[in-house]
């Protein structure tokens, strides 16, 4: 039976698809067959961040209005074997997402693969909410910055009474903090919040701390997920979180600033 | 630390303000998530913490409410833990 991950964080350009595609191209080269569903209708951005754009004929919501089968839509990723993207459609209709059509796929996608990342969209709106409700795990996307704290909360509040597990008064979704665009730097001025303030302040597991990094854009110009930009700190912070969410005890990196020159210590910021 | 450093060390830190906001904020939003009760309770726990604070220091939970329903009637119950050397 599949696991259902959804990424998701509130506030919007936290980095929800760049690790959903990190996270998906991971999970498939640990060995699982994996699908990155983009949930984010109207916006479609996965199939971009994973260098497939030419290549999507259809997409989640043909899937369902039945104008097209999952075998039809999903494609298959070149680099990784057993990973798979469903893009997302770029119809403007907010109720293309039906509560029934979006129960199908899952369904239909929970018989063939092992985990299904669904790469959910900025805000509370249906969108979200669909990407969030089939989720067995989520992982909450955080930037150290008060605005984004404050809508991980919320969205925090909204697995734990909103999603299907919650209605269907199962166990509880399980919740990861992923701490994105960290500046250690920054962090030891005083400027930004620290990954314990982070921690403290959700009290939820923390699953990895991503630099904030060049290699992202580099990547996302390429159409590469950074996960396969092995000697990027960004791609080594991904490659840690991924086997940190398979059960594996990796030590915590990329959270110390670096030292600085003369030059940097007498004028630096 | 350098020169700019020492400058900024003169005010309070931003981070360690954003994380004292953010702390009475998400308690405040929880709390409203889970009584159910009217909109303003949280706003009328941080007010009377404020009141009760220029008498004396209290921690944030020393004001507990909560709202109960009996027949016709809210009730609404209000405790406030004074620290022990002013018993
Ligand atoms: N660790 C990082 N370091 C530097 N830049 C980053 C990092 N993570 C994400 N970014 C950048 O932030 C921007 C937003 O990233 P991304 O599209 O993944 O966010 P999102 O949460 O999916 O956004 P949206 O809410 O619009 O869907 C991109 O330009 C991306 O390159
Ligand atoms: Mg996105």
């Amino acid at each position: 039976m599949a696991r259902i991950v959804v990424v998701t964080s509130g506030k919007g350009g936290v980095g929800k698809t760049t690790t959903s595609a990190a996270l998906g191209t991971g999970l498939a080269r640990a060995g699982h067959r994996t699908v990155v569903v983009d949930f984010d209708v109207g916006l479609r951005n996965l199939d971009l961040i994973m260098g497939c754009e030419r290549r999507v004929v259809y997409d989640f919501v043909n899937v369902i209005n039945q104008e097209a089968t999952l075998n039809q839509a999903m494609i298959k990723d070149k680099r990784v074997d057993g990973l798979y993207i469903l893009a997302a459609s770029q119809t403007r209709d907010k109720d293309a997402l039906t509560d029934e059509g979006v129960a199908r796929v899952m369904e239909e996608l929970a018989r063939d693969f092992d985990y299904i990342v669904c790469d959910s969209p900025a805000g509370i709106e249906r969108g979200a909410m669909m990407a969030m409700y089939h989720a067995d795990e989520a992982i909450v996307v955080t930037n150290p910055e008060v605005s984004s704290v404050r809508d991980s909360d919320r969205v925090l509040g909204i697995l734990s009474s909103k999603s299907r597990r919650a209605e269907e008064g199962r166990e509880p979704v399980r919740e990861h903090l992923l701490l994105t665009r960290y500046s250690p730097e920054r962090v030891k001025q005083g400027d930004m919040l620290s990954v314990e303030d982070v921690r403290e302040i959700l009290g939820i597991d923390l699953l990895g701390v991503i630099p904030e990094s060049k290699a992202v854009l580099n990547a996302s110009n390429a159409g590469v997920p950074v996960i396969l930009e092995e000697d990027t700190d960004a791609g080594q912070a991904y490659q840690d979180a991924v086997a940190r969410f398979l059960g594996e005890d990796r030590p915590h990196r990329f959270l110390e600033a670096q030292k600085k020159g003369l030059f940097g210590r007498l004028f630096g910021s | 630390m350098n020169l700019l450093g020492y400058f900024r060390s003169q005010r309070k830190r931003s981070a360690k303000v954003a994380k004292e906001r953010l702390q009475i904020l998400v308690a405040r939003e929880r709390a409203g998530a889970h009584t159910g009760g009217p909109d303003y309770l949280p706003a009328l726990q941080e007010e009377l913490l404020d009141v009760i604070r220029k008498y004396v220091e209290v921690d944030r939970d020393a004001v507990q409410i909560q709202l109960e329903k009996e027949g016709d009637y809210d009730i609404l119950e209000l405790n406030i833990t004074l620290p022990d050397s002013h018993r």
